[in-house]
């Protein structure tokens, strides 16, 4: 624009504010650039349910559905229990939430409540780097120090070196800074005014803490145990190192036991032999239990996204 | 609790001395309560402590021993031979895959939904994906990479004996797996850019793509950075998509004659080196160990790297 | 002294310089029972022994090291409305929270002095401040409702207590005497949230209420209201200092001058730390006050 080098023109007319179109063609293609790489989120959601779907119908087409209730998953015979294999992930993601439950939440209000904040800067970044811990190492660790120890306290008799309990306490350590995260953002964003209200009237600061704001907090307390049960279900390689039972399993809740998860069943299809397309049902199993992991977890991460959105909200 | 006559000021005063005295009694719930918290955080942090130590002790001697042999041989069948020299050149090909593809396309995503895109329902719809896809198991990406990559764009991405498990598919898994964190860590960044920055800029006449490239992507610059480096550190430790398209398990040993070759063939990476040495037998025991520690290294490096460059840039503005 | 009590209307109309003339509704005379010792210049305001709540003696309080109050000594009559008035930076929030230990909260607050309820320094080892808090209540400056029903909103200081009687009861006299029964009744689960402003602070005031102190401290309590709202809970003071000793801070002096019996005027000094100027009866402070800056800041001509 000549607008500063010309004096100012003494009637305007509408050609004079149009602009440079060369600055507007560049305008548009950027824009247009940007928006093409955020609709590319879409389409990747679209291709992943897309070729979930495809071949799961490709399985549950072909499949004898007397198989699918079988009580054990063995892929490579033939023999497709899906309760088998739930059932192992829930084993194994309900006894981490037992160990992240605990061990989450009581982090949280001791950093959101009691720690100084000296005390904080130093524990937070402490948490993130259990946080980074790749869950192989975990699995590992699970393997050589966790299972033994179970073995010696918890499960006398057991032969296995692999057991449910260690993977499950593995995936429970696993998400533990997750629930601890979320759950201290949620306690540490209630105001300040309310605890002063509660101190105010003579509580305690054990009172304030659980009475006042842990329930001020509990949409995102609640978030992030959901959000940690999502992770524990979706988590792969601690099982697949620590539970054992490549081959396929029975139905089983026994902890002392080993065992499978759903994920530890897809890397047992996809490591067991190179020739995974071959193998008559077995391909298409993969992508069935894939997505009725993906709908599992795509529910969970919703419901908690609402309670998220309700403890934003409020303050 | 006690009543306190309010018009006889000389008994409430007795009342008041008596009970404010007298409330010396310890309050062992409240004790009792703390003590748990710290006990319960004592532990988290000790089975970390722990782990750390366990890996630490087990494979440093390892490293110590075999120096430099072991960070350079390829995957063997005896402990003594095996090393992790093409797990790490994967895993860089790999990050750097990530790096090209999903460094930009999630900065632009990110821009366009911080910056440019109206409140419509496309818009919302977008976020709402981008949040969802970053809560899906890793495995499942893994799915995506063996169904779209390895099956159905096989002769493109890997042709000949790879069948379709080359780097290329691993390195595509990967960076979709990477691009909804971006996504997110990016708006986030760009999202603590004071209004009011973007409002000078207008005021004398910018454009948005100006204002974004002169003012709001410098400003937000530090936080980009660290949350890229960050989610490649994350993309580094990951294992169960890499093992569904087809990482190598076992064992190879081919030489690659050009880049393109070795992009199409097969390969290995660290955390995928990990799961294979941990399901053998116990005289692997060491090297699990010692590949670990590379990892948990390369990983603190990464993160302390992403920190330093953060404040450094930081202090800038 | 004029004894003339002004309408609502002419009560909001009234402000700025001609603060001389407005009264304060009623007048303090030796009928009432309290006789104030003769002020001398300079001398502070004493009561007698038996009238006395709070004495405070050569009171600092510090952050760190940084002074915000210096050496105030003063005495608090019983059942009477005290205001502590002055400039922003006067240290009134500072001294006013101290009175319940409210400063405890804060890492790097400390006090020097002592502070004498009832003749008890309450800042003497093996003093308890969570009892301290149940005997001394406070009102904060935006009203502070938890995110709980009306009803457990005045409850929970009593069942935090260990109150075990009829709580249906203590509610309903709480709620009554904060002037907000009636406009609650029918709805005791509704969130407290969902109150207007000045039903939220009356709100906070039954709650203050509901352990039966014997004092209540206000912060500013009406600043965040309209003039309206701010006019009842004027109102509600009035009712309350039967039963319930009333220290308020306020930066509004015609509140002050409305609505209290005793005003202590303090100011900060070149040190940054507030000190107390002078306190007197109401009336007379902003009639006669005794020291040139106590005049100046009640005509406006700072603060």
């Amino acid at each position: 624009m000549t607008a500063l080098s010309s004096p100012p023109p003494t009637r305007l007319s509408v050609a004079d504010l149009r602009g440079s179109s060369a600055r507007r063609r560049r305008e548009t293609t950027v824009r247009l650039a940007f928006l093409a790489a955020a609709s590319l989120s879409i389409l990747i959601s679209v291709l992943i349910i897309l070729s979930l779907v495809g071949e799961a119908w490709n399985f549950v087409s072909q499949v004898d559905p007397a198989l699918l209730v079988e009580r054990g998953w063995f892929p490579r015979r033939d023999l497709y229990g899906i309760p088998a294999i739930m059932a192992g992930t829930f084993l194994v993601a309900g006894i981490g939430m037992l160990v992240a439950t605990p061990l989450g939440l009581g982090a949280a209000i001791w950093l959101s409540e009691y720690a100084s904040p000296r005390a904080r800067r130093a524990i937070k970044p402490v948490l993130e780097v259990l946080a980074g811990i790749p869950s192989v190492v975990l699995g590992y660790f699970a393997l050589q120090v966790i299972s033994p120890t179970v073995v010696d306290t918890a499960c006398p008799g057991a032969t296995d070196p692999f057991n449910m309990a260690a993977a499950g306490i593995g995936v429970g350590i696993l998400i533990t800074p997750l629930v601890a995260s979320v759950a201290e953002d949620a306690m540490y964003a209630v105001p300040r005014s309310l605890r002063e209200a509660s101190y105010g009237l003579g509580a305690r600061k054990r009172t304030t803490s659980l009475r006042i704001v842990f329930p001020a907090a509990i949409s995102g307390i609640v978030a992030a145990l959901i959000l940690g049960l999502s992770r524990g279900i979706g988590e792969t390689m601690v099982v697949s190192i620590a539970a054992g039972a490549t081959g396929g399993s029975l139905f089983s809740i026994d902890p002392c036991a080993p065992g499978q998860t759903m994920t530890a069943a897809m890397t047992a299809l996809a490591t067991g032999s190179d020739q995974v397309r071959g193998a008559s049902l077995a391909f298409p199993s993969l992508f069935f239990v894939g997505l009725l992991l993906f709908v599992f977890t795509l529910v969970l991460n919703l419901v908690a996204d609402r309670f998220v959105r309700r403890f934003r909200v409020r303050y | 609790m006690a009543a306190t006559p309010r018009n006889q000021a000389i008994t409430a005063a007795e009342a008041v001395r008596r009970s404010l005295e007298g409330a010396g009694r310890t309050d062992w719930r409240s004790i009792g309560f703390q003590a748990v918290l710290v006990l319960l955080l004592v532990l988290t942090l000790g089975v970390l402590a722990w782990l750390l130590v366990v890996v630490f002790v087990n494979g440093t001697p390892v490293l110590l021993e075999r120096g430099t042999d072991f960070l350079t041989s390829p995957l063997a069948s005896q402990p003594e031979r095996a090393g992790v020299g093409q797990a790490i050149s994967g895993s860089l090909m790999l990050m750097a895959f990530v790096a090209i593809i999903s460094f930009p396309l999630g900065i632009g995503a990110a821009v366009y939904l911080e910056e440019y895109a109206p409140d419509t329902r496309f818009t919302r719809l977008v976020n709402t994906v981008v949040r969802n896809l970053a809560g899906v198991p890793s495995i499942v990406y893994g799915l995506l990479g063996l169904a779209v990559f390895v099956v159905a764009l096989g002769d493109v991405v890997g042709p000949g004996p790879a069948s379709g498990r080359s780097l290329m598919a691993g390195g595509l898994t990967m960076a979709i797996l990477v691009l909804p964190i971006v996504i997110i860590t990016s708006a986030e960044a760009l999202r603590a850019v004071p209004g009011a920055i973007r409002e000078a800029a207008f005021g004398v006449g910018a454009t948005r793509w100006e204002v974004v490239r002169s003012h709001v992507l410098p400003y937000a610059a530090p936080g980009i950075f660290t949350g890229t480096i960050l989610s490649m550190a994350r993309a580094f430790g990951e294992t169960a998509p890499l093992i569904l398209v087809g990482a190598v398990i076992g064992g190879f040993n081919v030489r690659y004659d050009s880049i393109l070759e070795q992009l199409q063939g097969r390969y290995t990476a660290l955390p995928t080196t990990v799961y294979d040495w941990a399901r053998k037998p116990a005289a692997f025991e060491g090297n699990v160990y010692a590949a670990i520690v590379v990892l948990i290294v390369v990983l603190l490096l990464v993160n302390a790297l992403a920190i330093f460059l953060r404040n450094r840039f930081e202090r800038r503005w | 002294m004029v004894t003339v009590t002004p309408t609502i209307d002419e009560q909001v109309r009234d402000k700025g310089p001609t603060i001389r003339l407005v009264t304060t509704g009623h007048h303090l005379d030796e009928s009432e029972g309290i006789a104030p010792a003769a002020v001398a210049d300079g001398a502070p305001m004493t009561f007698a022994e038996d009238e006395v709540v709070f004495r405070l003696e050569s009171v600092s309080c510090f952050y760190g090291s940084f002074r915000a109050v210096r050496d105030v000594s003063l005495e608090v009559p019983r059942n009477k409305i005290t205001a502590l008035i002055g400039p922003s930076g006067s240290g009134k929030s500072t001294l006013l929270r101290s009175f319940n230990r409210m400063n405890d909260l804060i890492e790097t607050a400390r006090l020097d002095g002592r502070i004498l309820y009832h003749g008890v320094d309450i800042y003497a080892d093996g003093v308890d401040p969570v009892e301290v808090r149940r005997r001394i209540g406070m009102v904060f400056q935006k009203p502070n409702p938890f995110p709980k029903s009306i009803y457990d909103n005045v409850a929970f200081g009593p069942r935090v207590a260990g109150f075990k009687g009829n709580m249906d009861e203590l509610v309903e006299r709480s709620l009554t005497r904060a002037a907000l029964w009636d406009e609650v009744k029918d709805k005791l689960r509704a969130p407290g949230t969902t109150l207007s402003g000045g039903q939220q602070q009356r709100l906070c005031i039954a709650r203050a209420i509901a352990v039966e102190p014997d004092v209540i401290l206000m912060d500013e309590p009406a600043s965040a209201l309209d003039p309206l709202a701010t006019l009842r809970i004027e109102e509600l003071m009035h009712e309350l200092k039967e039963n319930y000793t009333i220290l308020i801070v306020t930066h509004n002096m015609q509140q002050a001058a409305r609505a209290s019996d005793f005003t202590a005027f303090l100011s900060m000094g070149e040190d940054r730390a507030g000190y107390l100027v002078e306190m007197a009866p109401t009336d007379r402070l902003f009639t006669s006050p005794q020291h040139r800056l106590t005049e100046d800041y009640i005509t406006g001509r700072f603060g």
